[in-house]
């Protein structure tokens, strides 16, 4: 069983967001970080790119594959966690804990697409 | 295995040579410019000819190859490469051929073109082939290009889309893309085969065809591939077969009546040429009476395909004629099922029943995990197994299950070889129950154990650099 946190917002591609108040924190689920395995690299974008919604932002590389990461949210990266250069396993580790860009939105409105935790739990099939 | 990591330029030392050079009996053709002229002189190593042996030698045992061991790499076909094949491909007629030469001097090499049209189109049920692309993904889009082809001359043009399973190699959906064709997914059954009902929404006057390699990635064979082929041509569209799975078939079954237009065949899998780190590929495609319009023309270009490969697939078929061609299929299905039989009651197998020449397991059934100790994965076994003399299948693929392991022993290993490999993972898997983190730490006897294949893969450093 993969753990889900009530209060986030996530994604068809298995992203979380995390939002304070125009700020939206980007990771990936504790499924997604299952379903790669052991996560060896995290390729993301630079601070003060911007991002699109349903757009890819970066790849998250395991010992199975590479897998695309898609923005949930359109926006400009303020800051990127550079603690994953070094140590991508912490996605594996703490999935909700490893964030992986900060976005500051253009279009708070687009989190209404998204699924509440309960969505994506039943959108998983657990 | 001798751990070995020297570079030729460490073996150097100053004003060691192990060459001695004729006088040059030419006289030299004037002086350079200064400006193109080198200033310091050429940083070449400095050895001497014993230093310079030892040090290849010691290399090339670095090397793993089916000419050392055991080497069940899933999808991959790693069987024997027979010497004469070699012999054959070093006469002087065929291996001192230039494509420049005039036809009169080329009349062998075209000789043997046409016999291996002829050779693999009986053993696929194929009309004609070229044997121009040089490897499987090659192969892939050329008949791609083919089936293209063949809708546009009908008037066709609506035909953008491509059907492929779930289970499909990567290459397929990625030639797909690059010939500029949709990819579409059709899931997988349980038993691993595609799922016919979720097939027929799909086809419809937009499909260009569907890419299928028959048996599948699990090694499994689409049993109804008949009702498959009726619903597409049905649909006007196409199909494609990948033929990198044909070791299993020949002799027995032929794409071409399985209804398929279009296929290609990988010389360097199936009939026994060298490939994976060795010698280039060769991928020639098959068409059906249909398509035979569209091929390349053998004229096109006197560089054609990889001739020293088709030369050797030759003379492997030649050497085993057609009755012991069937033999091939029937002991790599035999090899395949036996190991997967001996080896069901340690690894998990998904499906159950006869594959052909390969099979997947889940991983481990015990993986040992216990308290903070994570179980044993697929990585792990893979990574131990090279301790143990052997080259690891192919893991992680297909991604239809987490803990893929996928195993294909091929027809030319002894029985004596198989059950030592058996008795090796049979040991492995108890190695895991009873302390995985044997497996985590693995390998232990190699030159070097885990590589960060990650920042090896992002960082290459590929030049000597003397600093």
């Amino acid at each position: 069983m993969s753990k889900i946190i009530e209060g986030l917002k996530y994604s068809e591609s298995h992203e979380w967001v995390k939002v304070e108040g125009n700020i939206a924190y980007i990771g990936v689920t504790d499924f997604a970080q299952k379903e790669m395995g052991d996560i060896t690299y995290v390729d993301m974008p630079e601070e003060g790119d911007d991002v699109i919604a349903g757009e890819e932002f970066g790849a998250l590389e395991s010992v199975k594959a590479s897998s695309e990461l898609i923005s949930p949210v359109s926006g400009t990266v303020v800051l990127v966690n550079g603690e994953l250069e070094d140590a991508p396993e912490k996605v594996n580790e703490d999935a909700y804990g490893a964030w992986i860009i900060k976005v500051e939105m253009s279009l708070p409105s687009e989190l209404d697409a998204l699924m509440d935790a309960a969505g994506y739990k039943a959108n998983i099939g657990e | 295995m001798k751990y070995y990591d020297k570079l030729i330029f460490e073996c150097s030392k100053e004003g060691r040579c192990g060459y001695s050079l004729p006088k040059n009996a030419f006289p030299a053709a004037g002086e350079l410019p200064q400006a193109l002229r080198r200033q310091a002189p050429l940083d070449l190593p400095q050895v001497s000819e014993p230093d310079v042996v030892r040090h290849y030698t010691n290399l090339s045992q670095m090397n793993f190859g089916v000419d050392t061991g055991f080497y069940p790499l899933g999808s991959c076909t790693m069987k024997y490469n027979p010497k004469i094949n070699e012999e054959m491909a070093a006469l002087q007629g065929f291996a001192g051929l230039h494509p420049l030469m005039p036809a009169r001097l080329t009349e062998g090499a075209c000789k043997v073109y046409e016999e291996m049209d002829k050779a693999l189109a009986a053993i696929t049920g194929m009309y004609k082939f070229t044997l121009a692309p040089c490897a499987g993904a090659h192969g892939e889009l050329t008949g791609l290009m083919l089936m293209r082809q063949y809708h546009i001359n009908r008037g066709d043009l609506n035909r953008t889309k491509v059907i492929v399973p779930d289970s499909a190699h990567g290459t397929n959906p990625a030639s797909a893309a690059v010939c500029g064709l949709e990819v579409v997914e059709v899931k997988s059954l349980e038993n691993g085969r595609i799922d016919v009902e979720a097939l027929k929404p799909l086809l419809g006057p937009d499909i260009a065809g569907i890419m299928m390699t028959n048996p599948n990635t699990l090694g499994l064979f689409e049993t109804e591939i008949k009702t498959i082929a009726a619903l597409v041509h049905e649909a006007g569209g196409l199909l494609y077969y990948d033929g990198a799975n044909m070791n299993p078939l020949m002799g027995v079954v032929r794409p071409g009546d399985m209804g398929f237009d279009i296929m290609h065949l990988n010389l360097h899998k199936t009939f026994s040429t060298p490939h994976g780190g060795g010698g280039p590929g060769s991928g020639p495609v098959g068409v059906a009476q249909k398509l035979v319009d569209c091929l390349p023309s053998i004229r096109v270009s006197a560089f054609h395909g990889n001739f020293g490969v088709i030369l050797r697939a030759y003379a492997y078929i030649l050497s085993l004629g057609q009755e012991h061609l069937r033999k091939v299929g029937e002991y790599a299905v035999l090899s395949a099922n036996y190991i997967k039989e001996s080896l069901k009651d340690v690894y998990k197998l998904p499906i159950e029943g006869v594959c052909k020449h390969e099979f997947v397991f889940d991983g481990l059934i015990n993986d040992g995990a216990h308290d903070d100790v994570p179980g044993a994965t697929t990585l792990d076994v893979a990574k131990r197994l090279l301790d143990y003399g052997f080259h690891a299948p192919t893991i992680y693929f297909p991604l239809l299950f987490h803990q893929a392991l996928m195993i294909e022993p091929t027809e030319t290993e002894s029985k004596e070889t198989i059950d030592a490999f058996i008795d090796v993972m049979r040991k492995i898997a108890a190695e895991a129950a009873q302390d995985p983190n044997i497996l985590h730490e693995a390998p232990h006897n190699t030159p070097i154990s885990r590589p960060d294949e990650t920042t090896a893969a992002r960082n290459p450093i590929l030049k000597y650099q003397e600093n």
